[in-house]
């Protein structure tokens, strides 16, 4: 397997740059944003980046900066506070940027978790007395699912729109579910499991032709940012939710956008930070690395095309290389995909038994979602798309990051090799006999 | 000279160990928690430790009685609301809270109200002391929660929370301390105060802003405010902010030490002797709270007469020394404290309060200079005004 790297001149080679290099390289990074290797003794290689991300190098400077030399409260009157308070809205104005809307419309909170519940709780409940029906896609992350089960103890009525084998919405289907009391439609912009990028701008089209009485559209956007283009999405919804981590920013922070003019219900009560919409004394340390997360944000854009080529090039080792073993693609085309995740199944096996067979090999993967990594069900999103209970159990996530190396991807495709012969073979002889 | 900082109640200095572990956890465990391999595992474990530090602070039992949040007005609102909301399934409707608490709490019991609760508010002394028999005389029998402080974070006073919480028990109710100031600066053990809940932050004690704990005695159940994966029990979802609760253990375990080497002695012999300093060279100025052992050792509250409490903090900032009016998050406004107001200072000595808090860098020589700086700056201020 080899990458036809350079074809159009994207593709610089970068082995031993990236959170999987090999521990020789230490050194620090340079200004072009390189990780700078820790301590770790595997030689590893980090496909988990769906579940997260390593914190870039100035990620980490920003944090420490805002930790020794910002430490006031950015709601002091004095001096202290100042520099505090300039991070915050340094970070609020380089959000505002990638997006294309006002510092005014975003929110910082404690991650993508919360801006999901503060989006649809807010705005469920403030809405309230319009209408209490909800539209929702059943592959949503659970942060948003879970939202909206706890709004139906408070008498919202909660409906699941169809989604095609891909785990694609319709903008026609979803427009025609709108009732008139419904107040609410939430579809993520890109899925965590298969990387299925919803036609957000479409439905936010089909929304508006309703007119005033419109429901608002809220989107979770956590693995869309720095991952597709977000520009036209953001036009057209009302609410976004956004999580650092997943932008090798720090972990426990994210942002929510509300469009102007758009009201939510806080989910806490306090002193007012962040207009009173989200109280309690800002996590500036994390806001920072936020900020420092986002300024190299146009870097993760340039990777687009280097992590499609990777990971077509992991799709064709593992088709291609692993001896007779039966190995399906899940989720949209590859064009149609978001280029981080690839998700694959190995029907007959199950998918934490390859995850660790990978783990000896240093290949760090998922099964899925990493929050429900330790939930032993098949996930919802691949039953919503279709896939029998055979197939969803199987299901391995490899997600890439801008620091993917071709070199990672060898070595994972050589650790599959390594690992999955023998494990088919014990399946299918366990199949055999039969004690399954 | 720099900047003289006696604000340690608004927020902390980041002891540079804390910083130190964070700045680990972001560079070298970086792997989500919940991933079950490697890189996750390194980064629970951390977690956890994290987690056992906390729970030793505060003496919980078990280390899994410590639930993370975002900072000390989450743990307060998911334990206020949380509580609350949970407890009505039981038909019990009914909170009672203090004049004094921080906003967290009183704007989360405001919450209550609104959704059908009937929320008591139990007066305070005029040195701000809630009386455990006014709480007595405020519980009935659908008593769902009693939230009171442990320590005021304007004046410093601290509360009767263990005899408020024999007396909450014996109906049932629950019981909330906020303790986001007492911590670190007095001993606290959950078991000897007998309480079922209680907040604390990490930027009071040298930690991270946006990372808390809350304390929840083992058995209870409460609803959350969030709803997603699996993370700390459900209760609170959400990839954790694992920098900061990393932060957050080792500032633990440094105010454990801090504690048991002294500093509350050293802290409270520094307090007086502002307390003292202030008294005599500031005409005008009146002490707010209590003396002795019913105070913080690192709060000093005083009113001063004839004297704009804004442009006074101006005129301080200018000479070097930072303070505060009250609590950080309402010093942008003007309102008079809700706190001042219940220890029944007239409107316009509770718009003019002067906070001075210490800290572990406080040294002598820092609070005669807080002295000097003071007494100019209050004549200044008041030769403005008589112009
Ligand atoms: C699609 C999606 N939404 C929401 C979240 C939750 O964000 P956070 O981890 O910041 O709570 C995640 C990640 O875990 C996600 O992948
Ligand atoms: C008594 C008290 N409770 C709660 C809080 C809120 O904590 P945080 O700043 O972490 O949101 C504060 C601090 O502002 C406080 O002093």
């Amino acid at each position: 397997m080899r990458l036809r790297s350079g074809a159009r001149g994207t593709f610089v080679p970068a082995a031993g740059t990236g959170a999987s290099g090999p521990v020789e390289r230490r050194g620090r990074a340079a200004a072009d944003g390189i990780l700078r290797y820790g301590a770790i003794r595997l030689k590893r290689v980090y496909l988990d980046n769906a579940a997260s991300t390593q914190a870039l190098e100035s990620v980490a400077d920003a944090v420490r900066h805002a930790l020794l030399h910002a430490y006031g409260n950015p709601s002091s009157l004095h001096g202290m506070g100042l520099e505090a308070e300039r991070i915050v809205e340094g970070a609020r104005a380089e959000l505002a940027r990638a997006l294309g809307v006002e510092p005014a419309e975003l929110f910082f909170t404690s991650g993508g978790t919360e801006a999901n519940n503060l989006a649809l709780k807010g705005a469920a409940r403030a809405r309230a007395r319009r209408g209490r029906h909800i539209l929702v896609t059943p592959i949503e992350h659970d942060s948003v699912l879970n939202a909206l089960n706890a709004l139906k103890a408070e008498g919202f009525e909660v409906e699941y729109l169809p989604v095609d084998g891909a785990g694609r919405v319709d903008p026609d289907r979803v427009r025609e579910r709108v009732r008139p009391d419904t107040v609410l439609v939430s579809i993520g912009a890109v899925n965590n499991e298969i990387g299925t990028v919803q036609p957000l701008a479409a439905v936010g089209q089909a929304l508006a032709a309703l007119g005033e009485e419109r429901p608002l559209l809220h989107t979770d956007a956590v693995q869309a940012l720095g991952k597709v283009p977000l520009g036209d999405v953001i036009r057209h919804v009302d609410l976004a939710s956004f999580s650092a981590h997943k932008i090798h920013g720090p972990k426990g922070t994210g942002a929510l956008y509300v469009r102007r003019g758009v009201k939510l219900l806080p989910l806490a009560e306090g002193g007012g930070q962040e207009r009173g919409l989200r109280p309690g004394t800002e996590n500036v340390p994390g806001i920072a690395g936020f900020g420092a997360a986002l300024r190299e944000l146009e870097m993760l854009v340039q990777a687009w095309p280097r992590m499609r080529a990777l990971k077509e090039a992991l799709w064709e080792g593992l088709r291609d290389g692993l001896d007779g073993v039966q190995v399906r693609r899940l989720g949209p085309p590859p064009a149609e995909a978001a280029p981080h995740i690839l998700s694959v199944a190995f029907p007959g096996l199950r998918g934490e038994v390859v995850v660790h067979a990978l783990e000896e090999h240093g290949v760090f993967a998922s099964t899925g979602s990493a929050c429900t990594s330790r939930d032993p069900r098949p996930s919802h999103v691949l039953k919503a798309v279709g896939l029998e209970d055979e197939v969803a159990q199987g299901a391995v996530r490899l997600s890439l990051s801008r620091f993917t190396t071709e070199e990672d991807v060898e070595r994972a495709v050589a650790a599959f090799r390594a690992a999955l012969p023998a494990l088919w073979r014990f399946a299918r002889l366990r199949g055999r006999g039969g004690a399954r | 000279m720099g900047q003289l900082y006696l604000d340690y109640a608004a927020t902390t200095p980041v002891h540079p160990d804390v910083a130190a572990v964070m700045l680990e956890m972001l560079r070298e465990r970086w792997g989500n928690p919940s991933s079950i391999h490697a890189t996750g595992r390194e980064a629970r474990r951390a977690l956890d430790e994290a987690r056992r530090r906390v729970a030793e602070l505060v003496g919980a039992p078990h280390y899994r009685d410590i639930i993370f949040t975002s900072g000390g007005t989450e743990a307060d609102n998911l334990a206020v609301l949380g509580a609350a909301r949970a407890r009505a399934e039981e038909g019990r409707r009914h909170v009672v809270t203090s004049a004094v608490e921080h906003h967290a709490v009183l704007d989360a019991c405001r919450a209550l109200s609104a959704e059908g609760f009937d929320v008591t508010i139990v007066p305070v002394d005029g040195e701000g002391f809630v009386d455990p028999d006014e709480v007595r005389r405020a519980l009935r029998p659908d008593t769902a929660l009693v939230t009171v402080m442990l320590a005021n974070n304007e004046v410093g006073t601290i509360q009767p929370v263990a005899e408020i919480a024999r007396a909450a028990h014996e109906v049932g109710a629950w019981v909330h301390t906020d303790a986001v100031q007492a911590a670190g600066q007095i001993p606290i053990d959950v078991q000897a105060l007998d309480v079922d809940l209680l907040s604390l932050s990490a930027h009071k004690i040298y930690g991270p802003k946006g990372a808390g704990a809350l304390y929840v005695r083992s058995g209870l159940r409460l609803k959350p405010l969030v709803f997603g994966g699996g993370q700390e029990r459900a209760w609170r979802p959400g990839t954790e902010n694992a920098a900061g609760l990393v932060g957050l253990g080792k500032a633990a375990e440094l105010a454990r030490a801090a504690l048991e080497a002294g500093e509350p002695a050293r802290l409270t012999a520094l307090r007086d002797r502002l307390i003292d300093g202030i008294l005599e060279r500031v005409p005008g100025a009146r002490l707010n709270g209590p003396r002795g052992r019913g105070r913080l050792p690192n709060n000093v509250h005083v009113s001063l007469e004839d004297v704009d409490g804004e442009a006074l903090l101006v005129h301080l900032d200018l000479a070097g020394l930072a303070a505060s009016s009250g609590s950080a998050c309402t010093s942008g406004s003007l309102e008079p404290s809700h706190v001042l107001l219940a220890l029944g200072l007239p409107r316009e000595l509770a718009a003019a309060g002067l906070r001075l808090t210490l800290g572990r860098p406080t040294t002598e020589d820092e609070i005669e200079r807080a002295l000097a700086i003071l007494e100019g700056a209050v004549a200044r201020v008041r030769k403005v005004r008589s112009a």
